[in-house]
């Protein structure tokens, strides 16, 4: 009963708060359209939305958004350097990083990270969603990159999406 | 103290506008054009946040918001495009 | 005080606003050159963005409006720095770095 009601809890409170930015009012009147909307909307796209998100730590998560904002200032302050220090001095690679997390929301989370994130962008995903391939800006030690992204960004998200 | 910064910031922003330019027109490849875009529709953005700081008006952002969404969809097509428009199999 | 901020915010994002585009064009081949724009750029439009909910936040009414934008840009730019980035691979364009192997032959 409770699945076909209400199949996305998670769902319905992001969709409410986006509503409530939007209009940018959180007088009561918005907070209880906000809520009916979030509670409408994945009711009749659930077609759509296939695969149940499953937030095991939510605590876990939330402190790897903070370490992941910290990241980008810290991102953009080292390619600012990078930028306006000399371009010749470069030494961009290509660097194959083995995944170790099977949910494709972690996945995709993962992706989006290692791009807002000190000199790296990630360019493929292997077929199989075995290996993401990274290109660093500046980088001299391809395996220590790979580990440090693995430490820092891989085994948080593994904990939250897959405990 | 907000009024002398703002100039400065236009300033910055029109400049980095003018640099996109210059990547969409000398290329060299579709992929340069194609970021050259993206980054000019997010600079625009932020030439529209920087006039609505500066006539204290909140009506700006409506556009701001759909210039995000509308850019975002745009370099999405035009990526994909390069993906698959160009078949060799 | 308030002021003070709200000034160093707008300068700091005018700032790498333009240093994002200054990459954009000082780099020297395209997969470097995505760094600057999804980095740089993304930040400056979101600190300028944060200046704003600030000013507009002054009267004691509180604008959360400019959040969703910052959202939604720190959302979307990976995702087309990572589209433009396979596009890229797919056109097997010049790299300053040595492309893999299996990757740019595959397709």
């Amino acid at each position: 009963m409770r699945q076909r009601l209400l199949p996305h809890p998670v769902l319905t409170l992001v969709l409410a708060l986006i509503w409530l930015l939007l209009v940018n009012s959180f007088a009561p009147g918005h907070l209880l359209l906000g809520l009916l909307l979030g509670w409408a909307i994945p009711l009749f796209t659930r077609h759509f939305w296939p695969e149940k998100v499953r937030i095991a730590r939510p605590l876990v998560l939330f402190k790897f958004i903070v370490i992941v904002l910290f990241d980008i200032i810290v991102a953009n302050l080292i390619v600012a350097a990078l930028i306006l220090g000399r371009p010749k001095k470069l030494r961009p690679v290509f660097v194959e990083l083995p995944l170790d997390l099977r949910n494709e929301l972690a996945i995709s989370m993962l992706a989006n990270t290692i791009t807002l994130t000190p000199g790296t962008v990630s360019v493929q995903l292997a077929e199989d969603h075995s290996h993401l391939l990274v290109h660093a800006l500046h980088e001299t030690d391809s395996e220590a990159l790979v580990k440090k992204i693995k430490q820092r960004y891989e085994a948080p998200l593994k904990e939250v999406f897959e405990p | 103290m907000i009024e002398t910064v703002i100039p400065i910031a236009f300033t910055l922003v029109a400049l980095a506008v003018v640099l996109n330019f210059w990547r969409l027109l000398f290329g060299p490849d579709a992929p340069d054009r194609i970021l050259a875009l993206d980054t000019l529709y997010v600079n625009t953005i932020a030439l529209l946040v920087l006039f609505g700081i500066y006539s204290a008006s909140n009506i700006y952002f409506e556009a701001a918001l759909l210039i995000a969404l509308m850019g975002f969809v745009g370099t999405v097509a035009l990526s994909k495009y390069l993906l698959r428009g160009d078949i060799i199999e | 005080m308030i002021e003070y901020i709200i000034s160093a915010l707008i300068l700091i994002g005018a700032l790498f606003t333009f240093i994002g585009s200054l990459g954009l064009v000082r780099l020297k081949d395209f997969y470097t050159r995505l760094h600057g724009p999804t980095k740089a750029t993304t930040l400056g439009v979101g600190s300028l963005l944060f200046a704003s909910a600030l000013y507009f936040s002054r009267g004691g009414e509180l604008s959360m409006h400019e959040i969703l934008v910052t959202l939604f840009l720190f959302i979307t730019a990976p995702v087309s720095a990572h589209l433009l980035a396979k596009a890229a691979l797919h056109l097997q364009l010049r790299s300053l770095a040595e492309p893999p192997e299996a990757e740019s032959k595959r397709d």
